[in-house]
């Protein structure tokens, strides 16, 4: 992106497992840097005020929305994308659930809704139909009216409880990880 | 079974207008009205002195190269509707109406420059409200207008004066529906590409008509519509907000012409909410009268309908009023009918098509009026209806209100109904509930829902829009199949259907099918997406061209093997003998032989690989369709906060090619139906300011609140095509507002009130009950 | 929309971001976890034209018990603070509360310092703040100071922060066993901002209320203890006839804002049925010790 005196600065972060060293305008958001600066198209944006989640990623990994957090502050982190190659086991469960189950329309919300419910059942392997929706509450899907979601991220979670535990790859959101790392002081 | 195309979204490849980039390409952005009516005058030295700008163009600049337009429409002769621009000159009529336009080297840039556009605003006086509209002393939506009324219509059928002057029981209700929009996911995109060295225009564009808005643009731009390329690939909702000709659209291809440059412009949410087309802004005064065995003579509505700043164009705004109008009393048999319409121009956003199209206020009126009745009777609301049903016997047959009724099945889904909600055990719980203190109420909404419009639809009001779709389809030398048609992708899944239909009508499996639709280069001019029309037009041009590819491919084969081809068919991609089953060849050994080894066939062949087929329906201009919903519902008496439990649907929708999608496009439907019955409106203030401006505003349904929906179906096949295909996409939305509102209003009947406004508000419900306490001085 | 052009910079001390802030007050906005900041910022509601970016910095962070203090960095993200065993061990009014905060993706990101900075009424955490007596450390060139949270929001998105002042953390005394707790808000939607919400904690003593704090969030400009209800229940059992005495009292305690499509009249009303609700729940409550 060309610079007419945008304010912009260094980066260097690590995105889908590869380095990335790059200039960003300062204010540009993290989604709209990881669209149009490095070609990732997959994480949409429906709102930019933080309230539909199509934006989700992964980051250090956390969910986040996307179009809440500008690309400088990426800096250090490592973010994944639903492009990812090497998606965890949730992803890849969530995505044939989807599919087989035609919980996709348009497409639009269907990367952050996997996402998010990727999230979910790293931390809850057997979640309720109640706390799927609860967890998704966040996402807005406008085509489906949700309930083939749930169903798609029941079926996910059923087949991942037959599945042997792989390797959780770069996509995982490990909550043990993540718990040991809230307990200490920075 | 699932589409294919899934794969890809779910794998984040989805290609949607914005993922789509030009080398070179500018970025817009527009200043837009911030007043509901406004005189202004654009200084733009600031802006386009800013770093990163390009241009700024203002309503002068784009008339050298894009004409106005009016909406016109011989279906509504003298209907009041200015001349419009991509930018309007001077004066403003509606808040987000675009006035002036930055092009810059981001979309960031051109934010900061309409910052700093000078416009001099002086507000005029507005019109918002339909109430005030039509007061002989309100301001004019326009200056220079006579009055607010755009067009006003009556339509009469029988004696209705006789009918509800000794009708045994007349039952009435004001019914007042708010504006909402469509929201969908992806705001509206386009991406315009002009080359000047030859006149031609490439237009990305997220869009569900790709035909229409090329020849549109083509027309406004002056170019001939074979210069126009419109190329609709992933569309992320469309639902109708996007099958219209949208003043900024129009601009950045206009900019485009003029600079030579791409210039891409994607709507941010701020600017979608307030000038994606609304919907649905309605007042409806409505009786119905009965006799007195229970049978219903007629009804008789009075509607006002807001249409905003000006009439949709091309295909007006009245059009929903219209087909509202068309579907009252879709489900009964009655013979009186008098409506009255008055269309009505306001400082607001514009009106147009948005799923079911005015059908979800008629199954409201109509079904609120006969749970009326039936209370008054005293008697079951699902005994008045099977009682007044259409009975099968009796059709086909032509409505009080025009419509042509033919291969419905009201009572059958009624039946269907009362066994999928288990009724009399629903009954018991919900008593059980009531004795514990518990307000749930149980609605029903039966409705008529008119699909696939044919040509008798716009042609005879002068507004070109095709309903005729092609399909091209091809065998492939390596004995796959692939074909073109005019259909539109915009996630309900044609795209598969005309691959399965494909499939079956030749012979192979549907994976070995591509359909590549959305590029007006790629096939003939045909009708997109809307009324719900895929399976039941697209679908029926598949069905024959299949037929007619497979019966190609047989003589090609008969000729190879020397059989008559009669004594072959087409299984799985190979073809057998008929009486033995033997496999002879494969469809790649035929695709194979004709493209690269002609001098194998016999001379005088002429083998041929590509068939086409051109389908519009000649019956039943407007196809329906019926079925029944029920939905049950429970109000916190604290709050006033309605929650819908449980849901159910039993449509007819005809022949159904994909059961999955088909029942997700109901569920997807019926909760945009439940986000209008209990929380989606486009609010203004007292001074006309719209107020919905964020997606915290405007609230849609979201996983947490949203009920399981059950669903089955009766299948009743269209008896005037093929394959029998009917419409479905837009049935859930059509009666998933009445039935919440008949379910409120039944849980509300205990204690002797009911509410008569959609959304149905919290506070409305508490008012309802008397349990606001609500002193003036607050 | 996108944002406005700022300038942006990363301290990498309290020090430093003091003296940034020092120098740029007004003109400075604090980006901690963003969640309300980008939003203004891509709405052009705000145009700073610096973003101190205080994430990482040394001592902003962590949770942690001292003494019968519960100490939370105020760069403490919501999550982290809804799964800390210490926070529901000290202040599990906090805990129930964070459930209903946004949805998932914003609590990984958002902070406490952060919400209590922002004082949006319709907030969860500043109610919850004024509930538990708690006292928000406030740091600037000047010093530090300590705030008392009942002191803190002043108005709409307004507090006693001076434009120069940081929040770096937040005491909150670390309850004992005696005391019970309850949350409620009403919403629309899951997640979404309330509509009316309330924090209480009792400490209920035989069959009677020795002690109650009653805040209610969404109705008023700022949240701040109901004395008249809470002087109702203070000492008194909870019968049918104290219950709507205590809520009768609340005409005195609220003075409902308009905003939005929700009356003045409503939000009182809700502020009545919630606080039925939490009572409701009480004496039992919720004390952290599952």
């Amino acid at each position: 992106m060309d610079d007419y005196s945008e304010p912009t600065t260094d980066i260097a972060c690590t995105v889908n497992g590869a380095q990335v060293h790059t200039r960003v305008p300062v204010r540009q958001s993290l989604v709209d840097w990881l669209r149009h600066g490095l070609g990732l198209t997959g994480s949409h944006v429906g709102c930019e005020h933080g309230i539909c989640g199509a934006c989700h990623v992964v980051v250090d990994n956390r969910v986040v929305r996307g179009c809440l957090m500008l690309a400088v502050e990426a800096e250090g982190q490592q973010i994944v994308t639903i492009e990812t190659a090497a998606p965890s086991d949730q992803v890849r469960a969530l995505q044939d659930a989807f599919y087989e189950r035609a919980a996709v329309q348009c497409g639009f919300c269907t990367p952050g809704m996997i996402l998010q419910a990727a999230d979910l059942l790293t931390s809850n392997p057997a979640p309720t139909r109640a706390e799927i929706r609860e967890t998704l509450s966040g996402n807005y899907c406008r085509c489906t009216g949700y309930q083939a979601i749930v169903d798609a991220v029941e079926a996910a979670a059923h087949a991942l409880r037959r599945w042997p535990t792989g390797n959780g790859a770069d996509a995982s959101p490990d909550r043990s990880r993540r718990d040991d790392s809230r307990n200490q002081q920075e | 079974m699932p589409r294919a195309a899934t794969r890809r979204l779910v794998s984040g490849r989805g290609q949607y207008v914005d993922d789509i980039g030009l080398k070179g390409e500018l970025h817009a952005a527009f200043l837009r009205s911030p007043y509901p009516h406004a005189a202004f005058k654009i200084d733009a030295a600031d802006a386009a002195a800013l770093d990163g700008v390009v241009r700024v163009l203002t309503a002068d600049d784009l008339d050298r190269v894009c004409r106005p337009w009016r909406c016109v429409s011989h279906a509504f002769p003298g209907m009041v509707s200015p001349e419009q621009r991509p930018l309007a000159k001077s004066r403003a009529v509606y808040q987000g109406e675009p006035v002036a336009l930055v092009i810059a080297h981001s979309r960031a840039i051109a934010e900061d420059a309409v910052e700093r556009i000078a416009a001099g605003w002086e507000e005029l006086p507005a019109v918002p409200s339909i109430d005030a509209a039509l007061e002989p002393d309100c301001a004019t939506a326009h200056v220079g207008l006579q009055s607010n009324l755009s067009w006003q219509t009556e339509i009469r059928s029988g004696d209705p004066e006789h009918a509800f002057a000794t009708a045994a029981l007349v039952v009435q209700e004001r019914l007042v529906f708010a504006r909402k929009t469509g929201v969908t996911l992806e705001p509206r995109g386009v991406l315009a590409s002009y080359d000047p060295s030859v006149g031609s225009l490439l237009v990305h564009i997220s869009h569900q008509m790709p035909h229409q808005i090329q020849s549109h643009l083509a027309d406004l731009l002056a170019l001939s519509p074979l210069d126009v390329r419109v190329i609709c690939a992933d569309v992320g909702g469309a639902f109708g907000i996007k099958m219209h000709v949208y003043p900024d659209e129009v601009a950045v291809c206009a900019a485009s012409k003029l600079l030579g440059r791409p210039v891409k412009f994607i709507a941010d949410r701020i600017e979608s909410l307030v000038s994606d087309v609304h919907a649905r802004e309605h007042v409806v005064e409505a009786r119905m009268a009965v006799d007195a065995e229970g049978r219903i003579l007629g009804f008789d509505v009075d509607d006002v309908q807001g249409l905003g700043a000006y009439s949709v164009f091309p295909r007006s705004s009245m059009t929903e009023a219209t087909s509202m109008l068309r579907a009252v009393g879709g489900p009964y048999r009655y013979d009186h009918y008098r409506a009255v319409l008055r269309c009505v121009l306001q400082n607001k956003t514009m009106i147009g098509q948005y799923r079911s199209v005015g059908h979800p206020i008629a199954c409201a009126v109509t079904e609120r009026l006969v749970d009326l009745a039936a209370r008054a009777r005293r008697e079951d609301a699902v005994e008045f209806r099977r009682r007044n049903f259409l009975p099968s016997d009796a059709m086909p047959w032509v409505s009080p209100t025009g419509a042509r009724m033919i291969d419905l099945s009201h009572a059958a889904c009624l039946e269907r109904l009362i066994e999928l909600v288990e009724l009399p055990r629903l009954r018991a719980e919900i008593e059980a509930k009531r004795a514990r203190g518990d307000i749930v109420g149980f609605g029903l909404a039966s409705f008529v829902e008119f699909t696939a419009t044919a040509a008798e639809g716009y042609g005879p009001a002068g507004v070109p829009v095709s309903s005729v779709d092609t399909v091209v389809v091809t065998l492939e030398p390596s004995g796959e199949v692939r074909a073109q048609c005019s259909a539109c992708e915009i996630g309900q899944g044609i795209q598969q259907g005309v691959a399965q239909v494909l499939a079956d009508a030749i012979g192979l499996p549907p994976e070995r099918v591509r359909v590549l639709l959305g590029d007006t280069a790629a096939i003939a001019h045909g009708g997109g997406a809307w009324s719900s029309r895929g399976a039941a037009i697209t679908g029926e041009a598949a069905w024959a061209a299949g037929r007619k590819l497979r019966d190609s491919l047989l003589a090609i084969a008969g000729a190879l093997l020397q059989m008559p081809p009669a004594a072959l068919d087409i299984r799985c991609g190979r073809f057998v003998d008929v009486a033995t089953g033997a496999d002879r060849l494969g469809l790649d050994d035929v695709g194979r032989t004709v493209t690269f080894h002609g001098y194998d066939l016999p001379k005088g062949t002429s083998p041929q690989l590509t068939a086409t087929h051109q389908y519009g329906r000649e019956t039943d201009p407007f196809l329906p369709t019926n079925g029944i919903q029920a939905s049950l519902v429970e109000i916190d008496r604290g709050t006033g906060i309605v929650t819908v439990r449980r849901h159910w649907v039993v449509g007819d929708c005809g022949r159904i090619i994909n059961p999955l999608l088909v029942d997700e496009q109901i569920r997807g439907g019926v909760v945009q139906g439940i986000g209008e019955a209990l929380c989606e409106a486009c609010r203004y203030d007292h001074a006309g300011q719209f107020i919905s401006g964020t997606l915290a505003d405007y609230l849609v349904p979201m996983a947490s609140e949203m009920p399981d929906i059950a669903i089955a179906h009766v299948e009743t096949h269209y008896s005037g095509s093929i394959l029998g295909a009917k419409g479905v996409g837009e049935a859930g939305t059509c009666g998933a507002p009445a039935a919440v509102l008949n379910a409120v209003n039944d849980a509300l009947a205990p204690y002797g009130t009911c509410v008569n406004e959609l959304p149905v508000s919290p506070i409305d419900v508490l008012r309802a009950l008397g349990s606001l306490r609500e002193e003036t001085m607050l | 929309m996108k944002p406005p052009r700022f300038d942006y910079v990363r301290p990498a001390s309290i020090d430093e971001a003091l003296g940034l802030l020092a120098e740029h007050g007004g003109n400075a906005s604090i980006l901690a976890g963003g969640q309300s900041l980008i939003p203004m910022l891509n709405l052009r509601m705000a145009q700073p034209a610096l973003l101190i970016d205080i994430k990482g910095i040394p001592g902003l962070g962590g949770i942690s018990r001292d003494g019968d203090q519960l100490v939370i960095g105020a760069a403490s993200r919501h999550n982290e603070v809804l799964h800390s065993p210490l926070v529901r061990n000290a202040a599990p009014l906090l805990g129930l509360a964070l459930q209903h905060v946004a949805h998932e993706a914003i609590r990984n990101r958002g902070t406490l310092g952060g919400s209590l900075a922002l004082a949006d009424p319709s907030a969860e955490l500043p109610a919850c703040a004024v509930c538990l007596s708690a006292d928000i450390m406030a740091a600037s060139v000047r010093g530090e100071r300590t705030i008392p949270a009942e002191d803190f929001f002043e108005d709409l998105y307004a507090t006693a922060l001076a434009p120069d002042e940081l929040i770096v953390r937040v005491q909150f005394p670390a309850c004992d066993d005696g005391w019970r707790f309850a949350f409620d808000e009403v919403v629309r939607r899951r997640g979404d901002f309330a509509i009316a919400g309330v924090a209480i904690a009792v400490r209920p003593q035989n069959d009677t209320i020795a002690d109650c704090r009653i805040v209610f969030f969404g109705i008023e400009s700022a949240p701040k203890r109901a004395r008249g209800a809470e002087a109702v229940l203070a000492g008194s059992s909870l019968s049918a006839s104290v219950r709507e005495r205590a809520c009768a009292a609340l005409d005195d305690d609220l003075t409902p804002i308009a905003s939005g499509e929700y009356s003045p009249a409503y939000r009182r009303h809700l502020a009545t049925v919630l606080l039925a609700r939490v009572l409701d729940q009480m004496p039992a409550g919720h004390n952290g010790r599952l």
